[in-house]
């Protein structure tokens, strides 16, 4: 699914060049569920905004579902991330005025599709979500968990190829994450492919394999028992 | 452009921030109302000055006479030159066949006419039947001064409808005798001019009777002219100024004057000045055109900045929607409808506001040289066209600074 070789990243700051990643290799079959681990300034957030095309590698190759992703204007990169991948953010990124449904809908506003298609597919996934009576609730109206829920039912909403979940916990308390990890694990089970940006130890053994960063290199990359979140809810 | 998402998106957000929503609005508001009086009363004045040519026939030519103002063949400046009859009959004979109305007029100022308990002080001219026309005048009762009247020193008069009015009220004025300086003439007519009670306050005579009987011997106070109508407005002022240069260099000849002493002898083509106010006009109106254009602007700009403000408020809500899958052309879209939204509505309320002040007021604005300001449904669509342009330059850089937010720097958390 996700093919990356010998990835290069640095940031100019000042007239210091930061060597951020330095050769990443690393490959992502479909309905694999990954952890990428590291502290901060190991790279992983480059990575993932690489990996979700927000951002433009300076060499090497990353293959996404077979298409070559270079070379991008914002029209075409703003295409690829709708049909390809799922966002969920860490302080949700969810818009403050518009209803949970409406926020579902916004990547199928952007797909073209009809108003009646759209708000029905929507609500699909906020049951799926477990939202469907807090449709029409804004999201200053919901708890934590309950706007990430929503954050996930709109990554899922223009059945991308991948989910990038960055810190998706990062703002719960750790009955909640379970919750969400638990959810995640459910999307996993049905196939989905999902990547996990975390730096909690507890949060990255949900998954089924750990790939941990350092100074920009891959130090390790290992399949992990997975603990079902479930057990802990 | 109709998608429901995009209306409630533009109303959500003029929702969150109402107070500066209608400041913006007011000034774009203002700015229009300024442009739209401004040229309401642009066409007050061209109305006005129309009005003051409909007085007499557009494309008259006056003759008149005053003092010498240079030596000339050995005769000092100061002597007065008097137009007489045999002006009149050397015109007719020289040019007569150029000519479309002629009449000499014999010019009594002031003078108290009667009827019955009833008197008034008129002007008196003694005219030829022409006058009618050099005079644009109608008539409403009767008829006017004719041939027979002016040949057999008949002492008939055709009344401007103001002095019918004063001196015989409610009666029928036809065949009644009006008495001036203890003579009696008989009335033959009743006309109205468009030049309103000024010219409606004249009494007209054949000049054959006037110079008679005010003891105007063979003088007249001016001749008049018209030439044929020319359907092209250029033709009609290169022949009228032809014209008048012919009369001029004669009649200067005629009565020893010399060529450049205008003093002596001024001949006041009508078609000349119209084109002068035209001009002027033109040139008002331009004026008004570009200062309203700019006071637009003024509220425009204000636009733009609001604009700059929500797009930067929205920085992160932009980067969201980029992230999961929005065009750059798409953020530009909801930029720009936002933007004319807000400057069309507003500026809506400004025209509406004009055009019920020029429609209200405007018929109460009577000066010498404004009438009935008001715009036409031209000047209202081009407005409005100008208000949508205005709306997509005001929302344009803001917009453009949207589309080129990058998600990756939206989206960081601080």
């Amino acid at each position: 699914m996700i093919e990356i070789k010998d990835l290069h990243k640095s940031y100019q700051i000042g007239k210091n060049s930061l060597h951020v990643l330095k050769g990443i290799n690393f490959n992502v079959k479909e309905g694999e569920l990954v952890a990428i681990m590291g502290s901060s300034g190991s790279g992983k957030s480059t990575l993932l905004n690489i990996l979700g095309m927000l951002d433009e590698a300076d060499s090497g190759s990353y293959t996404l579902d077979g298409v070559p992703i270079k070379n991008l204007n914002e029209k075409i990169a703003a295409r690829y991330r709708n049909k390809f991948l799922g966002f969920i953010f860490q302080s949700f990124n969810l818009i403050n005025y518009k209803s949970a449904l409406d926020n579902v809908a916004l990547p199928l506003y952007y797909q073209g599709m009809k108003r009646s298609e759209r708000m029905e597919r929507s609500m699909s996934y906020l049951e799926k979500v477990g939202l469907a009576d807090w449709a029409t609730h804004k999201p200053n109206e919901l708890s934590g968990g309950q706007k990430q829920r929503v954050a996930i039912a709109r990554a899922l909403a223009s059945d991308p190829k991948v989910l990038l979940a960055d810190e998706l916990t990062g703002a719960l308390d750790s009955k909640t994450s379970y919750e969400i990890m638990d959810l995640i694990q459910q999307i996993n089970d049905e196939g989905k492919t999902i990547l996990v940006v975390t730096h909690e130890e507890d949060i990255a053994h949900m998954t089924k394999r750990i790939v941990n960063l350092k100074d920009g290199v891959i130090i390790d990359d290992s399949p992990t028992e997975q603990v079902r979140a479930l057990k802990h809810v | 452009m109709f998608s429901i998402e995009r209306w409630q998106e533009v109303f959500e957000t003029i929702n969150k921030n109402k107070l500066r929503t209608i400041l913006t609005g007011i000034s774009v508001a203002s700015g229009i109302f300024i442009l739209v009086i401004l040229l309401g009363v642009g066409k007050g004045m061209q109305n006005g000055v129309e009005e003051q040519f409909e007085r007499d026939a557009t494309n008259r030519v006056s003759i008149y006479t005053g003092v010498t103002k240079v030596e000339y063949k050995g005769m000092n400046p100061g002597r007065r030159i008097q137009l007489k009859n045999d002006d009149y009959q050397f015109i007719d004979d020289n040019f007569g066949d150029d000519l479309e109305y002629q009449s000499s007029v014999y010019r009594i100022w002031g003078s108290l006419a009667s009827y019955k308990n009833n008197s008034g002080n008129y002007r008196i001219e003694g005219v030829y039947p022409d006058n009618q026309f050099l005079e644009n005048a109608s008539i409403i009762q009767g008829r006017f001064i004719n041939y027979n009247d002016l040949k057999n020193n008949e002492k008939h008069i055709a009344i401007g409808r103001k002095v019918r009015d004063d001196l015989f009220k409610d009666e029928d004025p036809i065949g009644k005798l009006v008495e001036i300086s203890n003579l009696k003439f008989k009335v033959v007519g009743v006309y109205t001019d468009p030049g309103g009670e000024r010219e409606e306050s004249r009494l007209f005579l054949p000049i054959s009777t006037a110079q008679t009987v005010f003891g105007g011997g063979n003088r007249i106070s001016y001749l008049a002219f018209t030439l044929p109508k020319e359907d092209d407005y250029n033709v009609a002022l290169e022949k009228s100024n032809a014209f008048v240069n012919e009369v001029s260099t004669n009649l200067k000849a005629k009565h020893t004057v010399a060529p450049i002493d205008d003093s002596a002898i001024s001949i006041n083509n009508s078609l000349e000045n119209a084109k002068q106010f035209y001009d002027l006009n033109n040139i008002i109106r331009l004026f008004f055109w570009v200062v309203g254009v700019m006071t637009l602007l003024a509220g425009i700009v204000g636009v733009s900045n609001i604009m700059l403000i929500i797009v930067k408020e929205r920085t992160k809500e932009i980067g969201i929607r980029k992230a999961i899958g929005a065009e750059p052309m798409s953020i530009v879209g909801m930029v720009l409808h936002e933007s004319i939204f807000v400057t069309t509505i507003s500026g809506f309320f400004g025209l509406i506001f004009a055009l019920f002040l020029l429609e209200f007021l405007g018929p109460f604005i009577e000066s010498e040289f404004i009438t009935n300001p008001s715009v036409d449904f031209n000047v209202a669509i081009s407005t409005v066209i100008l208000l949508v342009i205005s709306g997509a330059v005001a929302g344009f850089f803001p917009a453009w600074r949207g589309a080129r937010i990058k998600p990756i720097d939206a989206l960081r958390d601080e």
